[in-house]
């Protein structure tokens, strides 16, 4: 029974029409729903979370630098996941998906570039260090960057997102290797060894905040994904008559 | 079995023909090595110090330029459809394509390696270690490097491109095979580095030319 | 509210600049792409629309010509 609703599911969802009448109702309360889980979050880590007993409050940039860091790598693990999809299965839904995760998974990578460095400016005195994380974020940047070139690159709207998905699916592997190895050589060079965050005890009035506003910067991922998922969509199926239907009844 | 040698034969003696394509990436090895003292300074101990790193980068920036025309001639010339509509797997001649393109231009800079980690004052018990390091490390290069010359193959500006896409998946490579080089410097055991190598080339070996076959699969449309 | 007044929230313990620049420069940057995102969508759909019109008059004028 739940594995034929599953099945249902995804074949339903694999299908780029269904997609589109599934997104236009989801998207006028998902869209709310997002925007206020992410602002709640950033409001009460900012103004009504204790402060750090170390750092004082210059820790509250964690309430933006995890979340779009969280947002950043699923987004690129997501991206590899439809890739196979995409070239294992030739499915159009998941060619589609390649092409709407990325910009967003890409700002998301700066902004926690960006935060992390100012993050580390007060806290040890430093914008940047080549520890492993921001190591990663970095090589992860430069990832989301190639595969939006290479879409770009390539005229051919449904060659351009197997490519963009085959090299994402290598990319997922490569962020894993590379985590590793840059804290391998961060041991062969001794003298960076400056911790970004004291992960062990978090105090549960500052992780609620937290938790909100990953949540709200996942949900606002999903309205991204979904609005470009969109004009994808029409733009491929453009010629097919229920487009043509939907143009001429003036839109939505 | 056949088809994997006549693909070696062919490419070997297709390559042998055209020594520009063995020697230019020998060439650029060298001289991108040489720039440093000049840029940096000759003194033998801050040398040392980059050496490894320096040598290394441009090795692997050699691997990576000489990957644009891989597979451009076989395209143009449309043995490559032929190739993929072939009725053996594609992954067959491909493999045998990167043996031939790594024997050619990956093996000379194998070679040279320790005479430009003696220019660079590395100390002579460095020497093996860079070697050995390169020549562990320049297939996993090639492999990868030929994933991206697959989905670039026939776009225009594919040169930059292709370097946009495979130097972050070189990263891992570049920090074992210049790590290893660092370890035997600071006098440590190069055993373990050297393995890591190994098992990242078993890796690009197993899974590398399957991605190679399936991004050329794309590349022609097919 | 932690902070006493809304001067102290601003000045965050000192480390003001750094925590509103991050949130600043984050602010801007998850506007643009989703202003971005939006602005594609309606430029997809007025193109689509303009096409439409036009393909719809050039079926007229063949009509009358006829």
């Amino acid at each position: 029974m739940l594995w034929k609703t599953i099945k249902r599911g995804y074949h339903q969802l694999g299908s780029p029409r269904y997609f589109y009448r599934f997104s236009s109702a989801v998207l006028p309360w998902l869209t709310p729903i997002a925007l206020i889980t992410f602002v709640v979050g950033i409001v009460w880590g900012l103004a009504f979370a204790p402060p750090d007993y170390q750092q004082g409050n210059s820790y509250r940039i964690i309430y933006i630098h995890v979340p779009a860091s969280s947002g950043a790598l699923m987004g690129y693990v997501a991206m590899g996941i439809a890739g196979m999809v995409a070239v294992v299965w030739r499915m159009k839904m998941a060619e589609i998906m390649i092409k709407a995760i990325a910009p967003f998974g890409a700002a998301l990578t700066a902004i926690s570039l960006v935060t992390g460095a100012l993050w580390g400016k007060p806290t040890w005195g430093t914008y940047w260090q080549w520890d492993a994380r921001m190591t990663s974020m970095l090589i992860l940047l430069f990832m989301y960057i190639g595969v939006i070139a290479l879409q770009n690159a390539i005229r051919d709207p449904r060659q351009a997102a197997r490519a963009a998905g085959l090299l994402a699916m290598v990319g997922v592997i490569n962020v894993v290797i590379v985590k590793y190895s840059v804290e391998w050589v961060n041991t062969l060079h001794q003298g960076s060894t400056l911790k970004l965050v004291g992960e062990s005890t978090i105090n549960p009035a500052m992780k609620y905040p937290l938790l909100i506003s990953m949540l709200g910067t996942w949900l606002l991922y999903a309205v991204n994904v979904m609005v470009r998922a969109r004009t994808e969509i029409l733009s491929r199926e453009r010629r097919s008559g229920w487009v043509k239907q939907l143009v001429a009844a003036g839109g939505r | 079995m056949r088809a994997f040698r006549a693909t070696l034969m062919r490419e070997l003696l297709l390559l042998w023909r055209n020594p520009a394509e063995i020697i230019n990436p020998l060439f650029f090895f060298v001289m991108v090595v040489s720039l440093f003292p000049l840029a940096i300074s000759p003194e033998p101990k801050q040398l040392a110090l980059v050496a490894p790193g320096v040598v290394w980068v441009a090795a692997l920036l050699a691997v990576m330029l000489s990957m644009d025309g891989l597979f451009r001639r076989d395209q143009e010339s449309g043995v490559l459809d032929q190739l993929l509509t072939a009725p053996v797997l594609p992954v067959i001649p491909v493999s045998a394509k990167l043996l031939a393109h790594w024997l050619m231009t990956g093996l000379p800079l194998v070679l040279v390696s320790p005479l430009l980690g003696h220019m660079m004052q590395l100390p002579t018990l460095a020497l093996e270690p860079l070697m050995l390091s390169i020549l562990l490390g320049t297939p996993s290069l090639t492999v990868v490097g030929a994933i991206g010359a697959a989905l670039t193959v026939g776009l225009n500006r594919g040169g930059i491109l292709l370097a946009v896409l495979v130097l972050p998946l070189y990263i891992p490579v570049l920090i074992f095979g210049a790590g290893a080089v660092t370890t035997a410097v600071q006098g440590g055991p190069v055993d373990g580095v050297l393995a890591v190598l190994g098992a990242l080339l078993a890796l690009t070996l197993s899974l590398g030319p399957l991605a190679v076959a399936a991004g050329l699969k794309i590349s022609s449309g097919n | 509210m932690v902070f006493d007044s809304f001067a102290d929230f601003l000045a965050m313990g000192g480390r003001g600049v750094y925590v509103w620049t991050a949130y600043g420069i984050s602010a801007v940057v998850i506007v643009a792409s989703m202003v971005q995102a939006v602005r594609q969508s309606t430029v997809m759909r007025d193109t689509l629309a303009r096409q439409a019109r036009r393909q719809q008059q050039t079926e007229n004028t063949h009509e009358s010509g006829t």
